[in-house]
């Protein structure tokens, strides 16, 4: 299934926050977002996901979901979004309960998400006893039992230490390579944003319109942090940013 | 510069560096709450018996001791207690069943918050005690018009205290219930529900510490058995011996009430940290 994005504008009253937005979202790539802050990157992202309607334009779906997807359009939040009074397994049934699947049927997709994302060992621990990191990666293992069409990520790793971005950035890699899913990443980190997008997409400050896309055809599973090539698309990409986000950050003053 | 040792360091004045943090961090001692009421009692005692206070203004402790004793002893307690904690326990699960209901309506439809919230504006500063007179009226003088009071003092408080509470629900988790198509039933059930818990307790302790003042204030207007009638009674023989046996038995119940509270807020909200 494919997503694409048509004219989307949008106003808060008289506030112009995004304009003419154009872009197509292809199955089995990873669509990293990246812009200022207040470029309205996460508001698109509610956009895609049918959690926000846009002033004008629209989301359209090209394609039937695949069979066996129980949300086609699934959110990893920044701050996680656990029900903290749920256990790790507890909220990912949480996902399940509505779709009227047989007990057993349940168990095996959280025990299958569960060992996906390394977590076994923790399925009746409440969130408040775990890392950042963990908790994150619950997050993913919730989303990832619903069997997704397109994965949303809206700044998935920005509340997390760098050292614990780092590992989750390659259980990630690891995830997709064994799932090819589709995904769109919102991030304001450009090292993010190139070490897992298969194309970039820059979005310019309020109101947001497309700058520039900038793909990279390096397979995910090959690139490594420091690598040269890597480097130099992201030292491109913030050259291209780096008067937007001056910009961005002198308006906020004023804001 | 490390060396703790200043007179090897060239003359350069060291010093340790001054600790100015610590405090405002309350620490549970356990010991010192029944010292002070152990010391209290003892100077009330010494103080009676050796008529620094004088036993028209207090009575010695011993003698309220032999009170309850007799009370104890005749059945009295029970004939009194039991019939003041059943008004109580429904009462108050009347005010609060319907209090929590009403609270939540608010805390989810604008338009049953539009219509309510101002009504229990209107009702809350409302001196229940005052309203005694007309529940009277309207439920006889038996136990309807003590429920009917209790009812009504515990019901506002626990409304406020509900709505503010699912009001203060996370949305961030109610977008991911609808992020993940869970049906409305199940984010209010299972998501905002839980998340006003800890506010909904927090409004029970409030709403049934009023349920206390308002059972005695009931049982002072007709009432032949109860504590309020008992301590009524007391006070216009002015044997103060019983009447402060009577105010101990009401602390004994506001601590239990408020103990078995903790002990299921303990439970339920085991989740938070």
């Amino acid at each position: 299934m494919d997503l694409l994005l048509q004219n989307v504008s949008h106003h808060y009253g008289a506030l112009e926050v995004m304009r003419d937005i154009n872009l197509e979202i292809p199955a089995g790539r990873i669509v990293s977002i990246i812009g200022p802050s207040g470029c309205g990157k996460s508001t698109l992202l509610r956009f895609i996901g049918g959690l926000e309607r846009p002033t004008s334009g629209q989301i359209v779906q090209v394609g039937e979901p695949p069979a066996g997807s129980l949300n086609p359009l699934t959110y990893v939040f920044q701050d996680f979004a656990l029900l903290p009074w749920r256990t790790v397994e507890g909220n990912i049934s949480l996902v399940l309960e509505d779709h009227g699947l047989s007990g057993a049927k349940s168990e095996n997709i959280i025990a299958d998400v569960l060992a996906r994302t390394k977590l076994s060992d923790f399925r009746k621990a409440l969130p408040k006893q775990l890392s950042g990191g963990m908790k994150q990666r619950v997050a993913i293992a919730r989303a990832l039992a619903v069997n997704p069409a397109v994965m949303l990520m809206d700044e998935p790793l920005s509340a997390l230490d760098s050292q614990t971005r780092e590992l989750l950035m390659d259980d990630l890699i690891a995830l997709w390579a064994r799932e090819r899913f589709t995904a769109v990443y919102v991030t304001h980190n450009l090292q993010e944003a190139v070490r897992l997008g298969h194309v970039i997409v820059v979005l310019s400050r309020r109101p947001g319109t497309i700058r520039e896309i900038v793909e990279i055809d390096r397979p995910l599973d090959e690139r490594q942090m420091g690598d040269a090539d890597l480097e130099k698309v992201q030292k491109q990409l913030w050259t291209l940013m780096r008067e937007e986000a001056a910009a961005a950050d002198q308006e906020l003053i004023h804001a | 510069m490390l060396s703790p040792d200043t007179t090897q360091n060239g003359g350069t004045d060291q010093r340790t560096v001054r600790f100015r943090g610590g405090g405002f961090a309350p620490k549970s001692i356990l010991w010192i709450g029944p010292v002070v009421f152990a010391v209290i009692l003892v100077v009330w005692e010494v103080g009676t018996r050796l008529g620094l206070i004088s036993t028209l203004t207090l009575p010695h402790p011993t003698d309220v001791l032999g009170t309850f004793a007799d009370l104890w002893r005749t059945g009295l307690l029970w004939e009194h207690l039991l019939p003041s904690i059943s008004r109580f326990l429904v009462g108050s699960a009347m005010g609060c069943t319907a209090g929590i209901a009403i609270g939540i309506l608010i805390g989810l439809f604008s338009h049953v918050r539009a219509g309510l919230v101002p009504v229990v504006a209107a009702i809350f500063p409302i001196p229940k005690i005052a309203l005694l007179p007309l529940f009277i009226i309207w439920f006889g003088i038996g136990e309807g018009s003590k429920y009917a009071l209790i009812a009504l003092g515990t019901f506002t408080p626990m409304v406020v205290a509900t709505y503010g509470a699912v009001d203060n629900v996370d949305r961030t988790l109610i977008r991911m219930g609808q992020s993940f198509s869970l049906s409305w039933a199940s984010i209010v059930w299972k998501v905002v529900l839980p998340g006003a818990m800890p506010g909904i307790f927090s409004g029970l302790r409030v709403s049934l510490a009023i349920g206390i003042i308002l059972l005695v204030a009931a049982e002072m207007l007709g009432a032949r058995h109860g504590v309020g009638a008992y301590i009524l009674e007391a006070g216009s023989l002015y044997d103060l011996e019983r009447l402060f046996a009577g105010v101990i038995i009401l602390s004994v119940l506001g601590v239990t009430v408020s103990f078995l509270l903790g002990q299921v807020e303990r439970r339920v909200l085991r989740w938070r940290a």
